[in-house]
């Protein structure tokens, strides 16, 4: 198990540093003098220099890459000229928020999906299939930024069950409650689109698997058709849906940036929007890093929880 | 290709979203036409006007332009941007695929590789970057959605590739000279053309949401020009105050990306060869019964009868008569034997006495099966899970695929036993442990902790008859168990299931295709062909003297009896097949002796002696019949 986890991570190795490549080279394609470009408004004659020492940009490609890795590697990601801080430091803390928002979000999706798809199959062609296919239709054709809108006007304005937006009241206690009341719309408003895919996928998985022989050795044992399916079947079935629920974190995460900008929550997505209007290009290339970096070890705890699950890929 | 297109035409829900998608394109192409406001056109003094307010039918926004007239401009531009993006990301995509499937080797390694790592990001982190470096703008945000959904389409294209590219028809071209651009040209772009476009069909509403999400943001298209996703950014700081305006646009999006999705998933399902097979439908806890007749009288002997027993498969309009009318019964303490070549019903006759046949297709629909008299066909489901692995417990072949391969055996064990008797965990994991032992697996405390995959097929096959032993059932199935077996491990088997016979007055059906292991084990064989029993009796009679045909033959192919293995393949011709059954004797076709009056009308199981036999003109063994 140990040998598994340690050649997980390394493979993670190649990936991540894929990833700085394919940022780096995006970054590469900002047209006309660099420095001038990161700076922007703020293209002091000190700050362009500096960002040129920083960054080498009069070395060559691949020099400037290995520059810009190694200060990364120091914790260095440079500084937000906008914000006039590290960006590292503004990067963790809006990271801290949206992870709140979508950890929230994708245990709902994770759950409600899982849970909806079984129901699904176990009643194939019934009312509840039906209309649980229904509302997976809608649920993945809605724009989660128009939901988000339309829960603010139903939950918020008109029935004042919950905060209008932001993460904390801007007076009064910062509690646990207090979260709970400002996290409840907007991580229902993200888990909405992924609930449906993952609730469509378990639906076939599982139906895949009722057919398969093991299932029928469940019945002719006299086993309850209730832990036939949620036992039998949805274990077996939970093999193909796992790696999806890899995936959908990443959906997840990605629909953040419009919930937080709909919920006005503190998060990365609404600070890597403001980066962009801002063109503060080196906030947008930290924060970038430092969310596709957690994302690929949260697919290594994907991978690790699938070996716990299937005996067959212990090795 | 109409078969698709007839199941797509009676899915009314793909049908509406074409029709709805249908209108919202002839609107957005007719949008210059069309006599609406200009919709950049702002007044101040008229802002947010309500809908259906004189002159503006939806209203008017911030700026007071006409929201009905924005609306459709919007959407046009939101469609085009939409299908413009998947148009881009579809060829790079296929291109891509294409080239990396079909040449293979390191070329194919690196590209691969490249995908692998875009698609191991989020992908609106991708497209951030994207605008980020290239600046907001609707060109910018189509680049970015575009490029986003890239290694999408190389990853499917490249797969479908990579299978075409060793086909034979591909393999002719490289001989007859052909260049690999030509090849790729005129060979392999015919064939992945479809599957690109049914991939455009369902990501394209996704496209659409993320231009419209990029727009949303302020990173898309700018103003005054307005998408629909750049509408509803714009409405959003008015949202409590006039709703409206963002309502508008918002629905718009959802209908257009919901009559996609109806539209693609109507598309994908016709296509797909195991929906229209019922192949993905779930079959029911236990098998559907619809009897079409009286219920037959009791007239066998026996712990477990079966009585007129039919069983069909209704596959939509075909039926296939798997079982036509099977009579047996067997004796505690005795083993009934069935043998028959596959196809022959065995399987499904066994599956039927506790309604385990896969439902849908399965219904049975005629016949009684008895278990102490009490008729099991129709009983509500409690009983039957009561009876099954309780009263009749079965063992399958294959303990691979029949064993739940995420479960050590201990817990499957447990789990047969505690389905039927009150224990708890503890005293059911010791009970798991003698029944282990009970069927000779060597340190039964170590192996409860296995997982299938780790143990050997015979000691595979021993859970599989120490599950079925759980609960001290009167009646055992066996449906072939040792033929997936070795030769030795096969007679280990058998003599283990012959001592349990004995040891507990077990009652065994042994469903095989093998006469030789029918002569070492059963006291009585039955003989099916196409659905029936055509010969019945002591098995010891019946392989010295066979009176059917079919027997015969089967007989006549083993070389000698007494172990090893032997298949029934080697009679010639095939069964008949279930759906389109002859008149009168199913076998006439491969028979040696059929005569006219054969085919004729149904043949009866007619008794003969110390057996039944379903012929016309059996066979006849007067050598024996002189010593008898
Ligand atoms: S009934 Fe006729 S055709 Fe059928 S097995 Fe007997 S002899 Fe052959």
């Amino acid at each position: 198990m140990g040998g598994y986890i340690a050649r997980r991570l390394l493979s993670a190795v190649p990936v991540l540093l894929g990833i700085t490549v394919i940022v780096f080279l995006i970054m590469a394609l900002i047209p006309g003098d660099p420095a001038t470009a990161i700076l922007g408004s703020y293209a002091t004659p000190e700050n362009v220099a500096r960002i040129n020492r920083e960054l080498g940009l009069d070395e060559p490609l691949w020099r400037q890459y290995l520059i810009w890795l190694g200060n990364m590697l120091q914790g260095d990601f440079g500084q937000s000229f906008a914000l006039n801080r590290p960006v590292l430091d503004e990067v963790v803390e809006r990271f801290g928020a949206t992870l709140i928002l979508a950890g929230t979000a994708f245990v709902l999706c994770a759950l409600l999906g899982v849970i909806a798809g079984t129901i699904s199959a176990a009643n194939q062609y019934g009312f509840a299939d039906k209309a649980i296919t229904f509302a997976v239709l809608l649920g993945i054709s809605i724009p989660s930024f128009f939901l988000g809108m339309m829960m603010i006007l139903l939950f918020a304005v008109r029935l004042r069950w919950f905060p209008v937006s932001g993460m904390w009241p801007i007076y009064g206690a910062r509690d646990a409650a207090a979260l709970f009341s400002h996290l409840a719309m907007p991580a229902l408003a993200l888990a909405v689109v992924a609930t449906g895919v993952i609730a469509r996928l378990s639906r076939s998985a599982l139906l895949e698997v009722l057919r398969q022989d093991f299932i029928r050795t469940a019945r002719a044992k006299g086993v309850h058709e209730r832990s036939v399916i949620w036992r039998h079947a949805l274990r077996a079935a939970m093999v193909s849906i796992l790696p999806v629920l890899g995936i959908q974190a990443g959906f997840v995460l990605s629909g953040a940036v419009y919930i937080e900008i709909v919920f006005q929550w503190p998060g990365i997505g609404r600070m890597l929007v403001d980066a962009i209007l801002r063109r503060d290009i080196l906030l947008v290339q930290g924060g970038v890093i430092v969310v596709a970096a957690c994302y690929v070890f949260f697919n290594i705890v994907v991978d690790v929880a699938q070996s716990l699950l299937d005996p067959r890929i212990r090795t | 290709m109409t078969a698709a297109f007839l199941l797509f035409s009676r899915n009314r829900m793909a049908l509406a979203g074409g029709v709805i998608l249908f209108i919202v394109l002839l609107l957005a192409l007719a949008v210059p036409l069309l006599p609406l406001a200009d919709p950049d056109v702002t007044n101040t003094a008229n802002r947010f006007r309500p809908p259906f307010s004189d002159g503006a039918l939806l209203g008017t926004d911030h700026l007071g332009r006409d929201l009905l007239s924005r609306l459709l401009w919007g959407t046009r531009l939101s469609l085009a941007v939409g299908f413009a993006a998947a148009t881009i990301a579809a060829t790079i995509g296929a291109a891509i695929g294409v080239v990396a499937g079909f040449y293979g080797g390191r070329l194919d390694n690196i590209i691969m590789r490249g995908v692998d790592m875009l698609m191991a990001f989020p992908y609106i982190l991708l497209a951030l970057a994207i605008v980020a470096a290239l600046g907001p703008g609707l060109l910018n945000a189509l680049i970015a959605v575009a490029a986003v959904n890239v290694p999408f389409f190389a990853r499917n294209i490249r797969g479908i590739t990579v299978g075409l590219a060793h086909k034979e028809f591909v393999d002719a071209a490289r001989l007859s000279g052909l260049s690999r651009p030509q090849i790729i040209l005129t060979e392999i772009l015919p064939n992945v053309l479809p599957v690109i476009v049914i991939a455009m069909s369902t990501t394209i509403g996704w496209m659409i949401l993320e231009t419209a999400g990029l727009s949303f943001l302020g990173l898309g298209s700018q103003p005054p020009q307005a998408d629909l996703g750049s509408m509803l950014g714009e409405a959003r700081a008015a949202l409590i105050s006039h709703p409206h305006t963002s309502v508008v646009p918002g629905v718009m999006i959802l209908i257009i990306v919901m009559s996609i999705n109806l539209l693609g998933d109507g598309i994908r399902d016709a296509l797909d060869p195991r929906l229209k097979s019922g192949a993905l439908s779930r079959p029911m806890a236990a098998t559907r019964v619809k009897r079409e007749g009286p219920v037959p009288e009791p007239t066998l002997d026996g712990i477990l009868t079966l009585e007129g027993l039919k069983t069909e498969f209704h596959v939509g309009t075909r039926r296939l008569r798997a079982v036509g009318g099977v009579s047996l019964a067997v004796r505690p303490g005795e083993c009934l034997g069935i043998i028959g070549e596959s196809g022959s019903g065995k399987s499904v006759t066994a599956l039927s006495v506790t309604g385990l046949v896969a439902s849908p297709p399965g219904v049975i629909t005629g016949g009684a099966v008895r278990y102490r008299g009490e008729d099991l066909i129709g009983a509500p489901y409690e009983r039957l899970r009561a009876v099954r692995g309780g009263e009749i417990a079965y063992i399958f072949q294959d303990p691979l695929a029949t064993l739940h391969p995420l479960y050590r055996v201990g817990d499957q064990l447990v789990e047969a036993i505690q389905a039927h008797q009150n224990l708890g965990r503890k005293e059911a994991s010791a009970k798991a442990v003698e029944l282990l032992r009970d069927v000779r697996i060597p340190n039964p405390e170590r192996r409860i902790a296995n997982y299938p995959h780790e143990m050997s097929g015979g000691m595979r096959q021993r859970v599989g008859i120490a599950m079925a032993l759980a609960n001290d059932p009167e009646v055992i199935i066996a449906d072939e168990p040792t033929t997936a077996l070795d030769v030795t491990v096969q007679a280990q088997i058998l003599s283990l299931l012959d001592d349990l016979r004995r040891s507990r007055d077990l009652a065994i059906v042994f469903i095989t295709h093998d006469f030789g292991v029918v002569a070492q084990l059963c006291d009585r064989v039955a003989v099916m062909y196409a659905g029936k029993v055509v010969e019945e009796g002591p098995t010891r009679s019946v392989l010295e003297a066979p009176r059917h045909p079919y027997t015969a033959r089967l007989i006549a192919c083993v070389p000698e009896l007494g172990g090893g293995r032997r298949r029934l393949e080697a009679i010639p011709g095939l069964p008949p097949p279930v759906d389109r059954l002859p008149d009168g004797c199913a076998f006439a076709d491969r028979c040696a002796k059929v005569r006219p009056v054969c085919r004729e009308g149904d043949i009866p199981l007619a008794p003969q002696g110390d057996r039944a036999v379903r012929c016309l003109f059996p066979e006849e063994h007067p050598s024996r019949e002189a010593a008898e």
